[in-house]
């Protein structure tokens, strides 16, 4: 049986004594010293710091205990299976860690005379081309850093392109299908459009009256996922491009599914105006509990005039950073992107090729269609949407039969199987299907570990069942018993920093 | 189908790539090709031709195809590096690149199953309280992409907050960082507004803020170093002003400023920003950095923060202290378009390291740090004003870590004076001619703990030979 370590583990503000040190600046020579004079001279006395910061006083070896017992109360990829959907949580290579922690990148500064980086700006050029090729692309931007960063450098560039169109004022619509990734409309609504919701029809597709209703000359553009986040692919999407671009919209492609059609399909030939992508996904960049990703963003021909400065070109000589890009829409972040998440997916690929990248995406279809069948025979489990049609990377599951039963939830369900050592599936995503687990495997995963997850599901819908309560309660095996989220969000109770904690909580017993 | 490439063998990353394998599961759920799975697939969108991408290469090609590449450029361990402008050289102690490896942390994804995540969890909600530690806020967020998309992301939420739509910043600032934040405000239709400087010493001209704020303004915004180094003096009253007229105050900083300098939590700052990748973080030529996003205990405020927070809270039976994401309804997953922001994953691996860092540290370390640095720095702008034709730093102020210098009675360009240093192994400063041409010739400096007086000293000759060889 699984368990995880349970520490103890005080917050790192109890631990430590005070005087303790954890680490040893480089010396200050005395004449450098003598020549600036006294520090509290040149500070005036109203900016000084008056009150050290407090920070917690240890040795070395207290931070390394510390954050390696913490470490061991946290399950990662390394840890088994996690089949976290629309996440793509694959296995992450470690050689592609090795070469990212080189100092000869670590160690560079991005303003350096371009004739030192030519190195790096080699390997960022050459990705993007491989990523403007797998997308079907023109040209690739890798500034973004994150998938939902590319978007917003999506529907800016949609913005930009109206606008020299002199339609900016009157396209204000973007069309998102209620069944998108919460950063889609999040994202259109931060570049100032309204986001109207198309419904799925009962194949789990974009409804296509209800598309055709939608678009008017107010539409600036779709934003799809396709695959969607069912796991199905959108066979009407010629249709689709049709009615969006005669419309005079343009046609975004949410990226994050990308891993099952790679080297098969590409947006770019579906009509797909603007595509991200995410490395931390598809190109199995680790990602890092939260970050940091990078979401490179590509675009036609036509709108490749948009994008973000400075671009990298090749003179056939030298690599340099065009600055000079009079429609561009100016910058997202400072710098040129999240280089060393991005020197991994340049090894990745590398490592992969042409056809082991056929591969992965054969292979992650086959593994999610495997959970799915499998999954299919468990009593108290339904599969919405035509159960016949294939899935590609994932297969969405509603645990509503289940819960009308026995009173046991995805969420439950969820929790459980952290006890058997598996992370839990993404729940309540997407919004269209109740109860949803969305199961993602991906290609990394081995056959014996897919069969054990499935007979990790049918063992807790038996449980539900039988035995309710171990479910209910669960999870058991973890570094914490359930947490109360409430409790953590409620204003009254809610201690965002140890600083919070002491002023509000601390006097009183929680 | 036949068999794809890896020559029958499989790949190392694709357990089930073996064909054996491959052709069992084939059999088990009914299907005698994978093209089964993808017969819903238009057939007109199939690749007619292979795509134009590389042959796989073994683990060792790779390595040594990546590192021949690499090679190619040149580091600061290579030559002195004197470049900072937002993102700075400094040292990343072994234990924080140990601690982010762990593959624990590494792997992980978003922590949606707190019970299972309490590592990450627990060393993000130190690092938000190690935040507020340095910039004395109450709270702060778990990072941002970096300091031009935290202060974005602040102008948007202090227009939220007082439903206003002007912000005032000053005038230097770093230009890609007011790009950014152009991106960011122009959609939510806030104007920026730029404050003057006052020529001799740089700080912002308070009388020029007076005229120009209203009850239109939503904020005021200043960097603390600014972006040319030195340190803005009249942080109290830029406050008050702010507040005075129902605005609110956002500061910018350098979190390694903040071991000697006050923080901004101690003059009235309601959102604080900033990079914190100079705390236990690589360069990496520019990416990954760590936005820094803080403010006040007001719910006003806390609300409408973007980006995940990590809180503490207990088990529900009451018995155990726990960590959890929380308001989760300001968040795109759950209010969709209506969500304070976009961001879904961030920064988090680098904000485990920045606090592995401050844990290293402590309270001494980084005042330490903060002293090392001021020294180091105004020892170097010491050295090169010394320079007959060099003039450094422009302004009279306070400055730390960064400074200007100034070549114009040398009568040379700093991309002269740049191309020069590079012929003699030096990375000399970042040109701003062209983004304040006001300033003349002027190059920004950076020197941090990593310069030893060698170093400095090595660019203080390299500097008087170019300016005498003229
Ligand atoms: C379908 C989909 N779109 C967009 C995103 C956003 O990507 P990121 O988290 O990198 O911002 C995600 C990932 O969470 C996703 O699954």
């Amino acid at each position: 049986m699984f368990r995880q370590a349970r520490w103890d583990e005080p917050v790192i503000f109890n631990l430590g004594k005070a005087g303790r040190v954890g680490y040893t600046l480089p010396k200050v020579e005395e004449d450098v010293k003598g020549a600036v004079g006294d520090l509290n001279m040149l500070i005036p006395e109203n900016l000084q710091r008056k009150d050290a910061p407090r920070l917690p006083e240890l040795s070395e070896p207290e931070v390394i205990r510390h954050f390696i017992r913490l470490s061991e109360m946290n399950y990662g990829v390394d840890s088994g299976l996690y089949p976290l959907g629309s996440c793509t949580m694959k296995y992450n290579p470690k050689i592609n860690e090795f070469l990212a922690g080189l100092p000869k990148l670590g160690m560079l500064h991005p303003y350096q005379n371009e004739s030192t980086v030519q190195g790096v700006l080699e390997i960022l050029y050459r990705l993007e081309r491989w990523l403007a090729e797998i997308t079907g692309t023109a040209e690739v931007c890798l500034q973004p850093s994150a998938g939902a960063h590319g978007e917003f450098l999506g529907v800016c560039i949609m913005r930009a392109y109206h606008r020299l169109k002199g339609e900016s004022e009157k396209r204000k619509d973007v069309l998102i299908p209620d069944s998108a990734h919460g950063t889609n409309p999040a994202s259109a609504a931060m570049a100032g459009f309204n986001v109207v919701v198309i419904p799925s029809d009962e194949e789990g597709c974009v409804d296509l009256e209800a598309l055709k209703a939608a678009v008017s000359d107010r539409t600036a553009g779709l934003m799809l996922t396709n695959p969607n986040t069912l796991g199905i692919f959108e066979k009407n999407i010629e249709e689709i491009a049709k009615i969006v671009h005669e419309a005079g919209g343009l046609l975004y492609y949410d990226g994050a599914n990308l891993n099952p059609i790679l080297c098969k399909v590409r947006p770019g030939d579906m009509g797909f105006d603007i595509v991200h992508i995410n490395i931390h996904k598809t190109f199995g960049t680790p990602h890092g509990g939260g970050g940091p990703g990078a979401g490179p963003v590509g675009v036609t021909e036509e709108l490749a005039k948009f994008l973000p400065v400075p671009r990298i070109v090749f003179d056939g000589e030298r690599y340099r950073l065009d600055y000079d890009r009079p429609y561009s829409i100016g910058k997202i972040r400072c710098f040129y992107g999240n280089v060393a998440v991005l020197l991994k997916a340049y090894a990745y690929i590398l490592s992969l090729g042409r056809e082991g990248l056929e591969e992965v995406a054969e292979v992650s279809v086959l593994n999610a269609n495997y959970v799915m069948r499998k999954l299919r025979e468990i009593e108290g489990l339904a599969l919405p949407y035509n159960s016949e049609k294939p899935r590609k990377h994932e297969c969405v599951f509603s645990a509503k039969p289940l819960k009308n039963k026995t009173g046991v939830s995805a969420l439950n369900i969820a929790k459980r199987l952290l006890d058997y050592g598996l992370h839990a599936p993404t729940i309540y995503f997407p919004l269209i299907v109740e109860e949803a687990l969305m199961i993602e495997p991906t290609e990394t995963a081995e056959k014996e570990e897919l069969d054990r997850f499935v007979e990790a599901m049918r063992e807790i819908c038996r449980e539900a069942r039988e035995k309710p309560e171990e479910v209910l309660m669960a999870p058991h095996n973890t570094a914490v018993r359930r947490l109360d989220e409430v409790r953590a969000s409620h204003p009254q109770t809610m201690a965002l920093s140890w600083r919070m904690y002491q002023k509000k909580l601390a006097a009183k017993k929680p | 189908m036949v068999e794809i490439g890896l020559k029958g063998k499989g790949h190392p990353y694709i357990p089930n790539s073996n064909p054996k394998i491959k052709q069992e599961m084939m059999r088990e759920i009914g299907i005698k090709s994978i093209d089964e799975l993808y017969s819903d697939i238009p057939e007109k969108y199939f690749l007619k031709k292979p795509l134009n991408l590389p042959e796989a290469l073994s683990e060792f090609e790779v390595k040594r195809h990546v590192e021949a590449l690499l090679s190619k450029n040149k580091t600061c361990e290579d030559m002195p590096v004197f470049l900072g402008a937002g993102c700075w050289p400094h040292y990343v102690p072994a234990v924080v690149k140990e601690i982010v490896q762990r593959s624990e942390f590494l792997t992980s994804y978003t922590p949606y199953q707190p019970e299972i995540s309490q590592g990450m969890l627990q060393a993000l909600f130190e690092y938000q309280s190690m935040i507020c530690e340095l910039t004395a806020m109450d709270v702060a967020n778990c990072s941002m992409y970096d300091w031009a998309s935290a202060l974005g992301e602040a102008a948007r939420m202090a227009s939220r907050v007082t439903k206003r739509n002007e912000i005032f910043i000053p005038r230097i600032i770093h230009p890609e960082r007011k790009a950014t934040l152009q991106t960011y405000t122009e959609p939510a239709d806030i104007s920026i507004k730029e404050i003057a400087y006052n020529p001799e010493t740089g700080q912002l001209d308070l009388d020029d803020l007076e005229r120009k704020i209203s009850d239109r303004t939503a904020a005021v915004y200043i960097e603390n170093p600014s972006y040319l180094g030195f340190v803005e003096e009249h942080v109290d009253e830029i406050g008050s002003i702010a507040h005075k007229h129902g605005a609110l105050f956002i500061v910018g900083v350098d979190p390694t400023s903040l071991g000697v300098f006050k923080p901004p939590g101690e003059y009235g700052a309601d959102i604080v920003v900033g990079e914190a990748q100079p705390l236990g973080n690589s360069m990496n030529f520019g990416g990954p950095l760590l936005g820094i996003f803080a403010c006040r205990d007001d719910l006003n405020l806390v609300r409408q923060m973007p980006g995940r927070i990590i809180g503490l809270t207990t088990t529900t039976d009451g018995g155990k202290h726990g960590f959890c994401m929380v308001l989760q309804t300001r968040e795109q997953h759950i209010r969709r378009e209506k969500a304070t922001s976009n961001i879904c994953s961030n920064e988090a691996l680098c904000a485990v390291a920045s606090a592995v860092y401050m844990a290293l540290l402590g309270p001494q370390g980084l005042r330490e740090l903060g002293e090392t640095i001021m020294y180091r720095s105004n020892y170097a702008m010491r050295l090169l004003s010394r320079i007959e034709g060099v003039k450094a730093p422009v302004f009279k102020s306070l400055h730390f870590k960064e400074f200007t210098v100034n070549f114009d009675s040398a009568g040379l360009s700093v991309k002269e004076v740049n191309e020069k240093l590079l012929g003699m192994g030096i990375h000399g400063g970042k040109d701003i001619s062209k983004e304040f041409p006001e300033l003349g010739q002027t190059a920004l400096y950076c020197v941090t703990e990593i310069h030893s007086k060698e170093d400095i000293g090595l660019l203080a000759k390299s500097l008087e030979k170019i300016v005498q060889k003229r």
